[in-house]
């Protein structure tokens, strides 16, 4: 199997999904000629042509917007939002349409549109360009929000996203864009949107991550395994729909469990995952729930990035203070 | 019934110099010789900034930043064409005319080495910090601009973005706002011919982009926007007319983007170089400095020794900024409201505590802000 960067897995799903299916197209600022500012687009452009590849004018509304009616006309969109931090002059077409037309239409109006935005930091951007609000698109009803952490699961989760029949957001960890390298498949895989995953078994405690955060985490769990602890530690995937089946199996196992979250603290997933714990394992719980998380101020340009990004030794602190409960 | 003709509208272009700097008698705005070697001189200092500021991004000391080379005549003769009690509302590539405002270099280069010490004030200067989300300054323009109107000043607001933001709703409607408000805006496009990579053709099916204002109501003209004076005269016009309540104007500055749209750009991908060295040889610097020496006021000589003094001037800037203090880490919990809450400053002392574990160096020798 080919050893793929996230970059190159996504692309590797574009490509394919493209081939076996000529409904899908794609469409954003700067994707075609120049491959994306990332280059998860590249080679489309030469491959399948600007009907199918359109680069557009700098106009997010118009591109949610017009992604939307082309789902609604059979089409299956895959638009770039160039940042996470740009895709807010769409919001309104995602929140009063994308989200509603199932609904709206009794089922007979769906949208199955993919929208990608790279988020979080860790890359040394600009403002706007670290913000982690997956919390933000998950609030809204009808929405599926996806938020792969290595090149297999976002190459499996690209294909579940453009095969779905309901709108996703699709959000790329920018700072794992490039940072390591996977086996992955050349027939394409593909992963259950709104499944987490256990990716080590534990019995000691519960780890749950997402996206960027899942480095950190598994950086952690290895820490406390030397220690004699054993995390079990859970990738989320998709943070809408949330598979709290998953964690409550696992706490219940356990009995105890902390979270990491890069977005800001407060009324974030972390949130909604003890909310939910709270409702099914409450009484398997041996500690309180424990989490390490952003903060609830304006994400801070670079220069202090990297005191405001969690990092593994906080993970590794926050488990042993709930391991010492 | 024949159909009849309700309207009739056309779109104009004005030069002052032509490619060699040789001016039009006619238009000329009759600027003084000071007030033409401080154009000029803004121009050569954002130049040499620009060129500094990408050595200090290749070596890893600033972060991605959007080089202006090639567009240096646009917010330097808008600057120059309006009073300080005006306002400053910009994108990204605005740099010489920043610091013609009086934004200083030091504070520049914090702002793009990632510190939010970089975009803080003076807001006596009337001088909004860089915007980065496409087009949004542009209604908040507008705003700043009806305040003028309603506190009785006759202050106009310059109002820069790019070609690549006249395909934003927020152009569309701010500038709708401005001219039913009429607003003492000039909403001053710099139109370099590429968004990113998407070029001018691409961005929009309109001839021109200066035509976008008959749609709301208002005076729209294209410049040469390697022409300083043609600048000058436009923006002279639009603050004329906006001070006398007669509202906004819009100018398509034609100008182009040399380098890289950010550092972490490469133009080699989706533009030619034949059309990058057709554009050198329309450089805004040059052909102003023929213009000078032509007048009579301006030779090689002056030219190498203003060039001595600007290299010195953004070298102790940089000192400066290579000298700054040591910033506190918590700074961003001080701004989040005029006054913090229980939970925010939990939050605070969390935030802190991870970093005397993990990073106390960091803590040693700078003031606590809070304390």
């Amino acid at each position: 199997m080919p050893k793929l960067n996230m970059v190159q897995a996504i692309n590797l799903a574009l490509h394919q999904e493209m081939e076996a299916d000529e409904t899908v197209l794609t469409l954003g600022q700067d994707i075609g000629v120049n491959g994306g500012v990332f280059r998860v687009t590249e080679g489309l452009f030469e491959k399948f042509g600007e009907k199918r590849v359109i680069d557009t004018p700098i106009a997010e509304s118009a591109i949610v917007g017009a992604s939307i009616g082309m789902a609604q006309a059979g089409l299956r969109p895959v638009a770039e939002m160039q940042f996470s931090g740009f895709s807010y002059y769409g919001l309104q077409q995602v929140e009063s349409h994308a989200t509603r037309w199932r609904s709206r239409s009794q089922g007979n109006i769906t949208v199955p549109m993919v929208l990608r935005m790279p988020y979080g930091g860790g890359v040394h951007a600009l403002e706007h360009h670290s913000e982690s609000r997956e919390a933000t698109y998950a609030h809204f009803p009808g929405m599926k929000v996806v938020l792969p952490s290595g090149p297999r699961n976002a190459r499996a989760l690209m294909v579940a996203s453009i095969r779905d029949n309901d709108p996703v957001i699709f959000m790329e960890p920018k700072r794992s864009y490039r940072a390591f390298k996977e086996e992955v498949p050349e027939e394409p895989e593909v992963m259950e949107i709104g499944k987490a995953q256990v990716v080590r078994e534990g019995k000691d405690i519960t780890l749950v991550a997402w996206g960027a955060m899942m480095r950190q985490s598994l950086d952690a769990a290895d820490r406390m395994e030397k220690k004699g602890v054993s995390v079990e530690l859970i990738d989320l995937l998709s943070v809408a729909p949330l598979d709290s089946d998953t964690i409550n199996a696992s706490v219940a196992k356990t009995g105890r469990c902390v979270v990491v979250q890069e977005a800001p603290r407060s009324l974030g997933i972390s949130s909604e995952i003890i909310a939910r714990i709270n409702d099914h394992t409450l009484m398997y719980l041996e500690a309180p729930v424990g989490r390490v998380t952003g903060f609830d101020v304006v994400t801070p340009n670079f220069a202090r990035e990297k005191w405001y990004l969690p990092t593994a030794s906080q993970v590794e602190r926050q488990l042993d203070a709930t391991m010492a409960f | 019934m024949p159909l009849s003709e309700i309207a009739k509208f056309g779109v104009s272009r004005l030069e002052v110099l032509d490619a060699e700097g040789k001016i039009d008698p006619a238009l000329d705005p009759g600027l003084s010789d000071e007030r033409l070697l401080e154009i000029h001189r803004y121009m050569c200092l954002g130049r040499e900034a620009d060129a500094r500021m990408f050595k200090l991004q290749r070596t890893g000391r600033l972060g991605t930043f959007p080089p202006t080379a090639g567009q240096e005549a646009v917010s330097v003769a808008a600057v120059a064409a309006v009073r300080e009690t005006d306002w400053f509302t910009g994108a990204f590539r605005e740099l010489p005319g920043r610091l013609m405002r009086g934004q200083t270099f030091t504070q520049l280069l914090k702002f793009w080495a990632g510190h939010e010490e970089g975009a803080a004030g003076p807001m006596d200067m009337r001088t909004i910090p860089d915007n980065i989300v496409i087009a949004s300054q542009i209604p908040q323009a507008v705003g700043i601009a009806y305040a003028m109107k309603l506190k009785g000043e006759d202050s106009v607001v310059l109002n820069f973005f790019g070609d690549g933001a006249t395909s934003e709703g927020d152009f569309h409607e701010g500038l709708n706002f401005a001219s039913v408000w009429k607003s003492p805006v000039i909403f001053i496009i710099q139109n370099n011919g590429w968004a990113i990579s998407t070029p001018r053709a691409k961005q929009t099916n309109s001839a021109t982009l200066a035509q976008k204002a008959i749609a709301y109501g208002m005076p729209g003209i294209i410049v040469d926007g390697n022409d300083a004076l043609a600048v000058h005269t436009a923006v002279s016009q639009a603050a004329e007319r906006a001070r006398k309540g007669e509202g906004p104007t819009l100018i398509e500055a034609q100008t182009y983007r040399m380098g890289v749209h950010t550092t972490a750009d490469d133009p080699t991908r989706y533009r030619s170089d034949e059309e990058v060295a057709a554009w050198a040889a329309k450089d805004p610097i040059e052909r102003f400095q023929r213009y000078l020496e032509g007048k009579g006021i301006w030779d090689a000589d002056k030219q190498a020794a203003l060039e001595e003094e600007i290299k010195a001037e953004v070298a102790a800037s940089v000192a400066d900024f290579e000298g700054m203090e040591k910033i506190h880490p918590a700074t961003p919990f001080d701004h989040v409201f005029e006054e913090s809450n229980p939970e925010l400053e939990r939050q605070r002392e969390i935030f802190l505590e991870n970093i005397r574990v993990e990073f106390p160096e960091d803590l040693e020798g700078v003031a606590d802000a809070k304390a």
